[in-house]
């Protein structure tokens, strides 16, 4: 949705019928000119990155659930629009129909998707979750709404996915069902929904509205883009591209981002993108900081120290959403007189282009050297205004914003008089802090521009590639005595491509590179420092000997991996690993090798063996994929052997279920099993038993195959110690904690360290190379910039005071104190800005008051104090 | 409390990254709560001074709610 308003030309009576024009003189501004047209511009690039996101299903998809029949029948996305708080019904959920509160609610996953009949044979992905987040939420508008997901399989393979379902099913009682819905129809003043389940029953249920989880299809432009591009697309019109160049399209410096590139949700588009970003910055590093205008400021107004408090303050309308509540021109009004206030007014969106200019000018005019806006949160818009002060040469730290939206208008809605006194306590208070703000200084911090990558693995290698194609030294240390981590045992990928090749070429140029230094039987021992700035000591094993050396660097990627969780118990059973149990790591480089006996004749899968809620709590995502693959493989060699797979859910998401249903093709059979109801192992002599109830046949079947195979999960490799050397957070799991999942999904909490790779979360290897790409990208920001800004807040010593205790050094949490020697010889204590996060632990525990912290002065937060007491009279 | 018309004036000190953030969550979700609450945005509750508190309770705090 774009960020303004814009015209929509199907409804607008003047590009139809060529009248009204109503717009053009009201719109202040005058940002409407129908007069302009589109142009063909050219550009001269070396790279372009297509993310044209998706398209919508065909309607033939939707219409057989009498979608467009019936008002009630609404798709996902319209579905997530009523919920939607500015959405048609103010976040309620109501019937389209008649404006009822629904009490029955039906979701049908997989409209669209897994769907020959539409020719999208793939599975959309993103669709299970985000109908389980729907469901959710409007159980949170009304608990009592009765919700039921209809559903193939639910495929929640993402991080941290199953624990949202589980909270679904278990916290808020919404209603999963394996079936198929054969269709939907009108009935009375409801919807009846049909249904036949895996035994063959067919049943019916009414709903009062009926929700279909629509999936992605390829952009509409997507064949007229590969045709100007000159680039190829896959069967289902996406952008085709390959495991091991998962953002490369047929044609050379175009890259593709995003859901063009297969469907996936919000965190592996962000991821995605990074990584394209990456790959062109590297290809263009010559043309680096070339047509770069940076943006240049009047010079900054010096304050002298007794220099009186000249506060402007803006109180915002907001449009409507202050005004509607809060008395703005009496809160505007109450400012008259108030301590060093010389000027206030009104103003209608503070945010605005024009109430910026409005800003600088009174600045100008009234002399002013502190402002407040009082409207909206800080953590959204002071940035803006912070610039508009330094646009009018004033210091930025000189502003200060009250809240009288978000925490104020917006939540006491029904109490005008209470909302407008709040205000004007909370102007007061603002203005009070204002009169003792100060100008603080920008910092910079220079940047060592190299890099450490920890783990040698596919992660590790395509980082180091990717920071050294950008320019940068980079150093890759294994922890083994060779690289490539799991790559040394993938023999294949689902389509079929030879890993070991991949491996080869990837480790040769890895080598090669004279700007990766690879360190092998090496781990870090200890780190110390701040983005930008990290010092490292690396122990590498030589023969029983440990030498130990110390580099410098700037960022630091985390590629450390994971293996294979070798239960030892399964579904209940005590498991033996032997030749004839194995895991499918283990089938697979069976399959790969040359014996003649390497398929077997019979063999039981087993998936989710040890995850899922048994030793590991989660999907580990690869697993569904790599049996299928490995039951192919048999299928390849022996067409007659039989493959029995007994699963949970399968979870061959995007294109990995045309191999789903190859398999199927090609006779795998395919047993869904139930936690309350698991398959028995039993090993007796040599002999395996495995007995299952069959859901078709609706009876207890047993088989005794030649080999079972065990589809077990994945689990990070050393993230513990690491995580306590870097300060980074782990998940329950013990994977890396992403600074934001969905926004941040490559940087972790401390700046300058990113992750990639299993030590992420599970993941199937073009997965772990996007990722590793994204990681490279990010990191090589920091490098490229050869300088990080620091938020001037931070806490500031002041070393006269200091009597060098150490308190502070001992309480920060961000070691973002040091002890160093201060001119008379004594320790006094120093901020390392680069690390300061400006959290104000030293400053509250310092006993000589030694440490205060920028813009949240003792003095300042007194003063607002005092202010909160203060009523003034009107 | 509202039954005998005690309307207390309670004093908030708001860390920036999770309280702070939360108010403002809760003001786009429109979620009502009594207007009572004067607040104070640090940018980490690890700011808060004992005296702060105090200093609170002597301006005529009837309460001190501190989120972080």
């Amino acid at each position: 949705m774009p960020a303004t308003y814009f015209i929509d030309p199907n409804a607008c009576l003047h590009l139809q019928h060529d009248t009204c024009q109503i717009c053009v003189p009201v719109c202040r501004s005058r940002a409407i000119d129908f007069t302009q047209k589109p142009v063909e511009k050219e550009l001269n690039v070396g790279a372009v990155i297509m993310s044209p996101g998706f398209g919508r299903v065909p309607d033939e998809a939707l219409t057989k659930y009498s979608y467009g029949k019936h008002p009630d029948v609404v798709t996902s996305i319209e579905f997530e629009r009523l919920l939607n708080p500015s959405g048609p019904f103010a976040g309620n959920v109501l019937c389209l129909s008649d404006k009822r509160h629904p009490k029955k609610l039906a979701f049908i996953q997989c409209v669209g998707s897994r769907d020959l009949g539409c020719n999208n044979g793939y599975c959309s992905s993103v669709c299970c979750m985000y109908a389980i987040k729907e469901a959710m939420v409007a159980k949170e508008h009304d608990p009592d709404l009765d919700i039921t997901i209809y559903y193939m399989d639910i495929r929640t393979q993402g991080k941290d996915f199953d624990a949202a379902q589980k909270r679904a099913q278990e916290q808020f009682g919404i209603k999963f069902v394996r079936a198929r819905v054969a269709d939907v129809m009108g009935w009375n003043n409801r919807l009846k929904l049909t249904y036949s389940t895996m035994a063959g029953t067919h049943s019916f249920e009414s709903y009062d509205m009926v929700v279909l989880s629509v999936g992605l299809d390829a952009p509409k432009s997507a064949r007229e883009l590969a045709e100007i591009g000159d680039f190829e697309l896959n069967q289902y019109d996406f952008c085709k591209t390959e495991t091991f160049a998962p953002l490369a399209s047929s044609k050379e410096g175009v890259f593709v981002a995003g859901a063009f590139q297969g469907p996936k949700d919000i965190p592996e588009s962000v991821t995605q993108s990074s990584a394209a970003a990456g790959i062109a910055s590297g290809l263009l590093k010559k043309q680096r900081g070339k047509g770069i205008v940076l943006k240049s400021y009047p010079e900054e107004k010096q304050l002298a120290a007794d220099e009186e408090a000249r506060i402007g303050v803006f109180v915002c309308h907001c449009g409507i959403n202050i005004s509607s509540v809060v008395d703005v021109p009496g809160v505007d009004k109450y400012l008259e007189g108030m301590e060093g206030v010389v000027y206030h007014a009104e103003s209608l969106y503070s945010c605005s282009q024009d109430a910026q200019e409005t800003i600088k000018q009174k600045i100008k005019e009234h002399n002013l050297n502190r402002v407040v806006v009082a409207a909206c949160s800080p953590r959204t818009h002071e940035p803006l205004f912070q610039e508009t002060l330094k646009d009018a040469g004033l210091n930025r730290c000189l502003f200060e914003m009250v809240n009288i939206r978000d925490q104020c208008s917006w939540v006491h809605a029904n109490e005008p008089e209470e909302a407008t006194s709040k205000s004007k306590d909370l102007v007061r208070m603002g203005v009070a802090k204002a009169r003792h703000i100060q100008p603080l200084a920008e910092q910079t911090v220079p940047v060592i521009t190299k890099a450490l990558v920890i783990g040698g693995g596919v992660a590790g290698m395509t980082a180091a590639m990717n920071i050294a194609d950008q320019g940068f030294h980079c150093t890759l240390i294994e922890k083994n005595d060779t690289l490539g981590g799991n790559l040394n045992r993938v023999q294949h990928t689902v389509k079929g491509e030879k890993v070991p090749e991949l491996f080869k070429q990837l480790s040769a140029k890895v080598k090669k590179n004279k700007l990766i230094d690879v360190q092998t039987n090496t781990e870090l021992a200890s780190i110390s420092g701040f983005v930008g700035n990290f010092h490292s000591v690396l122990k590498t094993a030589k023969g029983k000997k440990a030498e130990e050396n110390t580099i410098d660097h700037g960022v630091v990627i985390i590629a450390t991996g994971g293996r294979e969780h070798r239960p030892e118990k399964v579904l209940g059973a005590p498991i033996t690993y032997s030749d004839k149990i194995l895991t499918q790591q283990e089938l697979e480089i069976r399959l790969a090798g040359k014996g003649k006996n390497r398929a077997p004749k019979s063999v039981v899968m087993i998936q989710c063996a040890g995850s899922r809620g048994d030793d590991l709590g989660y999907c580990s995502k690869i697993c569904c994929t790599n049996a299928v693959k490995n039951a192919l493989k048999i299928k390849e060699i022996n067409p007659d052997y039989q493959v029995i797979i007994l699963y949970r859910d399968i979870r061959t998401y995007g294109y990995a279920e045309d191999a789903y249903r190859e398999a199927r093709e090609k006779g795998v059979i395919f047993i869904p099993y139930e936690m309350d109801n698991k398959p028995k192992i039993e090993t007796k002599a040599k002999r395996i038993t495995v007995s299952f109830f069959d859901p078709i046949l609706q009876d207890e079947v047993a088989v005794s195959p030649e080999l079972l195979a065990l589809s077990v999960g994945i689990v990070p490799e050393g993230t513990e110690t690491l995580s306590k050397l870097l300060k980074v957070p782990v998940t329950a799991d013990d994977f890396f904690l992403e600074a934001h999942v969905k926004l941040r999904p490559v940087e972790l909490a401390v700046d300058g360290v990113y992750v990639c790779g299993l030590a992420h979360s599970p993941k199937p290897l073009d997965e772990v190379i996007v990722q590793a790409q994204a990681a490279a990208a990010k990191a090589a920001i920091p490098l490229v910039r050869g300088s990080v800004s620091v938020e001037p807040i931070v806490s500031h010593v002041d070393k006269d005071l200091c009597i060098g205790c150490g308190i502070c050094t001992a309480l920060c949490p961000y070691q973002a104190i040091q002890m160093v020697k201060g001119d008379d010889k004594k320790p006094k204590a120093e901020t390392i800005i680069a690390s300061c996060t400006a959290c104000g632990i030293c400053a509250s525990h310092c006993p000589t008051f030694a440490i205060s912290m920028g813009g949240f002065t003792n003095e300042q937060i007194f003063s607002q104090i005092k202010a909160f007491g203060e009523e003034k009279e009107e | 409390m509202s039954q005998n018309g005690f309307k207390p004036k309670i004093l908030g000190f708001l860390c920036n990254w999770c309280c702070y953030a939360a108010a403002d969550s809760a003001g786009v979700s429109r979620y009502q709560y009594p207007p009572n609450l004067r607040t104070i945005r640090v940018m980490c509750t690890g700011r808060l001074d004992p005296t702060f508190i105090l200093r609170g309770f002597v301006e005529g705090a009837d309460g001190i709610f501190t989120g972080g």
